[in-house]
C-alpha cells in the first residue's frame, strides 16, 4: 500500500501517479536500460525535471548535484537515485510551521481573516468554498464575503458555495464596491465573533495597476475593522502555470506587503505544479493546501515530504 | 514586471558578435542562452530541442555576409524561424451555408470559455452575424448565469435549460431554437474538463457527432507552462478542433505555449484574450507572438495601441502648442491622461524593445503618475499656463496643498521641463519613422522611475 492510500489522497494520487509514471518510470527505465549514468542519461533527465514547470535553474542545480555524486561512482541504482533526486527537492522547499496542519487549528485570533488572490480563473473562489467547507466541518464558524464585484456571476457562483458548505456569506451585487463588501463582511464577522472569515477577491493580472491598487485598497479597509487583519493572504496558483506563476506571486506579494501561503489547485489534471517549487525557494513562500477536483472535498492539506515524494519517488 | 530576457541574449550576442564566423563553438553559446530564454518563456522542452537543432543547421549551413555580424545573423534566423513555427497567416473562423453554423469551444477548467463565447458573440454580431450563445456547462457553479449576463453584456441571446442536466439535448436544443429565431450561428460555451477524465471528454465528444461543428475551439490560458502539449495533444486527438483561443495575453507572459501547441498540432491560433472586457479580442498575429516569446519586445501592438488610444485631436492641439512653443502644465497633465489611458506604464514598457534594458533594476511605480497629477493639481491656472511664476513660496504652497514633499513639486516642475525639452526634440525629429516616435513615451516614463 502507498503512502497515498494510507492518507486517502485518491485523486492526488490519480493525478500524481501520471506524474509518477512520467517522472519515475522514465527514469528507471532510464537506468535499467543503461546501467550508468552518463552524458545522455543527464539529458533525458534534464527534460523529465524540466516538464514538471520546474524551471531552468532549479533543474541544472538537480541535474549538477547528480553529477557530483556520480563523478566517483558512475553506477547509481534506481533506488539510490530516486532518494537523490528526493533529497535535493526535499531541500528546496521552504516550510514554516503553519497552523494549518489540520482544519481545527488553534488559534488566539478570532475572527481569524483569510484572503485570497490570484489571476484570473486559476480557482478562488471554489477553494474557498472548499475551505469554508473543512473550517466548518472542524467545528468553526465561517462568514465568507464576496469581494469579487466584476466577474459576471462571481456573487453568485460564491453563494452556492457557501451553500454547499452551509456557511453564512455576505453578498456583493456589481454595483458595489469590493472594498465595502470586504468592510461589512469584517465587521459582521466581529460582530458575531466568528471564528473564521475568507474574503474573495477578483482574479485580477498582476500587471494591471489598477486593479493592485484595488487590492491594496480592499486589504486597508478590512484594517480599520481589524488592525492586524488580513491574518493570512494565500494565492491561488493553476497547477498549470508556467514560469509567469513565480512574477505572479511577486507582483501580488509587493502589492500586499507579502503573502502567507499558496493554494495550488488543479492538481488532479497532467500538470505537476513545479512552478511552486521555485516560488517557495525564491519567495519563502509556503504551499498550504492542494486542490484536486471541483468538489467540495477536493482540498487537502500540503505536505511537502508526501508532496515532493508523490511526484519524484517512490 | 520587467525582465532581463532580452538583455541576457544581448550580452551573449555581444560575445560572439566581431568573432568573425559563425561557428560550432560560438553558436552552442549562444545557442545554449536561447535555450534558456525559450525555457523561460514556457515553450516545451521538445519544441525547444528542436528548434534549436533547427536553428543551428540554419546558421552553420549560412554564408556569413561581411555587412552583418553574426549576431545580427543569429538573431534574424532565429526570429525567422520561430516566424515560420508560429505560421504566418492569419486563420479566419470558418462558416458554412447552414443554418446555424456551430461554433463549440472547448478547453481546461478556468482558461476563459465563457468570456470568449460571449466575446466571440459580440465581434460577430459586429461583424454582421447573428448569434446565438448555448450555455452546455450545467457543472460550474452559476456557469448559465455567467453567460446569460455576459450575453446580455454582448447584446447577444443566450439558451439556456435550468432543468435539463443533458448537454446533448441542451446543444439540439438550441440548433432547434437558433433555426426557429433566424439565428445563423451557434456558440456553444462547454464546462471545462481535463483532457485525463474521459467521461467528461466523452460528453463534448458527443455534441461534435451530433452537431458536427464547422468550427471547434481549444481555449487555452496563455501562462500555461509545459502541460500546454500534453492537453492541447490529448483534446486535439479526441476532437480534431479547428483553432486555438490564447487567452490572458494582457498579462506578462512571454506565452510559450502558444508556439509549443502550435509545433505539436500544428493548428492555428485564431484569436486572442486581451482583457476581461468583451472588447478586449483581437486577430492573433503569430509574428508578434515570436518577438514576444523571444522577449524582444511587441513594438507593432505597441504602435497600434498608441495609434488608437492616442485621441488624435488632442495630440494635434499638442503638436500646435508645441510648433509655438506654448506647451504648459495644463497640456502635460492632459498627456499623462493620454498615456494613463493606454494602460499601466509597466505593461506599455514590456511592449517597447529595449526599454526594459533602459530601466534596468528600476521599478517603474505607476502611483509616480498619481503623484505627479496631485502636484500639477495643486497648481493655480495661471502657474500651469505659466510655469515661470513657479518660485519659491509657490512651490511651498503646492506641497502643502498636495500633501507632498517639496522635493517631490521640485522633481515634478523637473520633470516638466524635461518634458518640455524632450516635445521640442519630438517635434524637430517628427516624421522620421516609427522608431522616433517610440522615443517619446519610452523617455517619458524614465522620467517616471521611482
Ligand atoms: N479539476 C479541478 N478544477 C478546479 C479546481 N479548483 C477549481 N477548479 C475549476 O476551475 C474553474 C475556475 O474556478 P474558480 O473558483 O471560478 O476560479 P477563480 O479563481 O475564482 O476565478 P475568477 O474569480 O474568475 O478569477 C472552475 O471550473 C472550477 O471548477 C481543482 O482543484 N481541480
Ligand atoms: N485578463 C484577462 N482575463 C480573462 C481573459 N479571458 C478570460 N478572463 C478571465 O478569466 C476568468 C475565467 O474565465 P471564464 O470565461 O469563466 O473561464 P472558463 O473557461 O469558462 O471557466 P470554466 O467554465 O470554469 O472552465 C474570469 O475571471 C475571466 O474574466 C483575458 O483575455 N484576459
Ligand atoms: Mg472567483
Ligand atoms: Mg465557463
Amino acid at each position: 500500500m502507498s503512502f497515498l492510500d494510507k492518507i486517502g489522497l485518491k485523486k492526488l494520487k490519480d493525478g500524481l501517479n501520471k506524474t509518477k509514471e512520467n517522472l519515475v518510470g522514465k527514469v528507471n527505465r532510464l537506468v535499467n536500460a543503461r546501467g550508468v549514468i552518463d552524458d545522455d542519461f543527464l539529458v533525458e533527465l534534464e527534460e523529465i525535471l524540466l516538464a514538471s514547470d520546474i524551471g531552468f535553474e532549479t533543474s541544472e542545480k538537480l541535474i549538477e548535484k547528480i553529477k557530483e555524486r556520480t563523478l566517483t561512482d558512475k553506477y547509481v541504482d534506481q533506488d539510490e537515485l530516486n532518494k537523490l533526486i528526493n533529497d535535493e527537492l526535499k531541500r528546496v522547499f521552504y516550510d514554516t510551521t503553519s497552523e494549518f496542519k489540520t482544519f481545527d487549528f488553534k488559534s488566539e485570533i478570532k475572527p481569524f481573516v483569510i484572503m485570497v488572490v490570484g489571476v484570473n480563473g486559476v480557482g478562488k473562489t471554489t477553494s474557498i468554498g472548499k475551505l469554508a467547507y473543512n473550517f466548518k466541518n472542524a467545528g468553526k464558524s465561517v462568514l465568507i464575503g464576496s469581494a469579487d464585484t466584476f466577474r459576471a456571476a462571481a456573487n453568485d457562483q460564491l453563494d452556492i458555495w457557501a451553500k454547499r458548505a452551509g456557511v453564512e456569506i455576505i453578498q456583493s451585487n456589481s454595483s458595489s464596491d469590493p472594498a465595502s463588501i470586504a468592510f461589512d463582511t469584517i465587521k459582521s464577522g466581529l460582530s458575531k465573533n466568528t471564528d473564521v472569515i475568507i474574503i474573495d477577491t477578483a482574479g485580477r493580472l498582476h500587471n494591471k495597476t489598477h486593479l493592485m491598487e484595488e487590492l491594496k485598497k480592499i486589504k486597508r479597509v478590512m484594517q480599520k475593522v481589524i488592525p492586524d487583519a488580513p491574518h493570512e493572504i494565500f494565492i491561488v496558483i493553476d497547477s498549470t502555470t508556467g514560469q509567469n506563476g513565480l512574477n505572479q506571486a511577486k507582483e501580488f506579494s509587493n502589492a500586499l506587503n507579502g503573502l502567507t501561503g499558496i493554494i495550488l489547485t488543479k492538481l488532479d489534471g497532467t500538470a505537476k505544479g513545479g512552478i511552486v517549487l521555485k516560488i517557495n525557494k525564491e519567495m519563502k513562500l509556503p504551499v498550504r493546501f492542494i486542490g484536486v477536483g471541483e468538489q467540495i472535498d477536493d482540498l487537502q492539506v500540503f505536505e511537502s515530504e508526501k508532496f515532493v515524494e508523490a511526484m519524484f519517488g517512490k | 514586471m520587467l525582465d532581463d530576457l532580452t538583455s541576457k541574449l544581448d550580452g551573449v550576442l555581444k560575445k560572439i558578435r566581431g568573432q568573425g564566423k559563425i561557428n560550432d563553438k560560438n553558436i552552442d553559446e549562444s545557442l545554449r542562452e536561447v535555450r534558456r530564454v525559450l525555457f523561460d518563456a514556457d515553450v516545451n522542452y521538445k519544441v525547444v530541442s528542436k528548434f534549436i537543432s533547427d536553428v543551428k543547421e540554419k546558421s552553420l549551413g549560412q554564408n556569413v555576409l561581411t555587412s552583418i555580424t553574426p549576431g545580427q545573423l543569429i538573431v534574424k534566423i532565429i526570429n525567422d524561424e520561430l516566424i515560420k513555427l508560429m505560421g504566418s497567416e492569419k486563420a479566419e473562423i470558418k462558416f458554412s451555408d447552414r443554418i446555424p453554423s456551430v461554433i463549440m469551444m472547448v478547453g481546461l477548467q478556468g482558461s476563459g470559455k465563457t468570456t470568449f463565447s460571449a466575446k466571440l458573440a459580440k465581434y460577430l454580431k459586429a461583424k454582421g452575424r447573428n448569434p446565438l450563445l448555448a450555455a452546455c456547462d450545467v457543472y460550474r457553479p452559476a456557469a448559465i448565469e455567467q453567460l446569460k449576463i455576459l450575453g446580455k453584456q454582448a447584446g447577444v441571446p443566450v439558451y439556456s435549460d435550468l432543468e435539463e442536466k443533458d448537454v446533448l439535448k441542451i446543444s439540439r436544443d438550441a440548433i432547434q431554437y437558433a433555426k426557429e429565431n433566424a439565428r445563423d450561428t451557434l456558440i456553444i460555451d462547454t464546462a471545462g474538463r481535463l483532457a485525463i477524465d474521459d467521461e467528461m471528454m466523452n460528453e463534448v465528444s458527443k455534441i461534435k457527432d451530433a452537431l458536427q461543428p464547422e468550427e471547434i475551439l481549444f481555449v487555452v490560458d496563455s501562462m500555461t507552462g509545459q502541460d500546454a502539449v500534453n492537453t492541447a495533444k490529448a483534446f486535439h486527438d479526441k476532437l480534431n478542433y479547428d483553432g486555438v483561443i490564447l487567452t490572458k495575453l494582457d498579462g506578462d507572459t512571454r506565452g510559450g505555449a502558444a508556439l509549443s501547441i502550435k509545433a505539436v498540432v500544428n493548428v492555428p491560433v485564431k484569436f486572442a484574450g486581451i482583457g476581461e472586457k468583451l472588447d478586449a479580442i483581437e486577430q492573433f498575429h503569430p509574428d508578434r507572438m515570436a518577438s514576444r516569446i523571444l522577449g524582444m519586445g511587441d513594438i507593432v501592438s505597441f504602435v497600434e495601441k498608441a495609434q488608437t488610444e492616442f485621441d488624435m485631436s488632442e495630440s494635434g492641439k499638442l503638436e500646435e502648442k508645441l510648433r509655438k512653443n506654448k506647451f504648459d502644465f495644463n497640456d502635460f497633465l492632459s498627456y499623462m491622461n493620454q498615456i494613463k489611458k493606454m494602460g499601466s506604464l509597466s505593461s506599455l514598457i514590456s511592449m517597447i524593445p529595449g526599454a526594459n534594458k533602459m530601466l534596468k533594476n528600476q521599478e517603474v511605480d505607476d502611483s509616480a503618475l498619481t503623484k505627479v497629477e496631485s502636484v500639477i493639481l495643486s497648481m493655480t491656472n495661471k502657474e500651469r499656463e505659466n510655469p515661470n511664476l513657479l518660485n519659491g513660496s509657490r512651490r511651498r504652497r503646492i506641497a502643502d496643498g498636495s500633501g507632498n514633499p517639496i522635493q517631490q513639486v521640485n522633481r515634478v516642475i523637473k520633470q516638466f521641463e524635461d518634458m518640455q525639452k524632450m516635445m521640442k526634440q519630438f517635434n524637430r525629429d517628427k516624421g522620421r519613422g516609427l522608431m522616433k516616435k517610440m522615443k517619446l513615451p519610452a523617455n517619458l516614463m524614465k522620467e517616471f522611475k521611482a
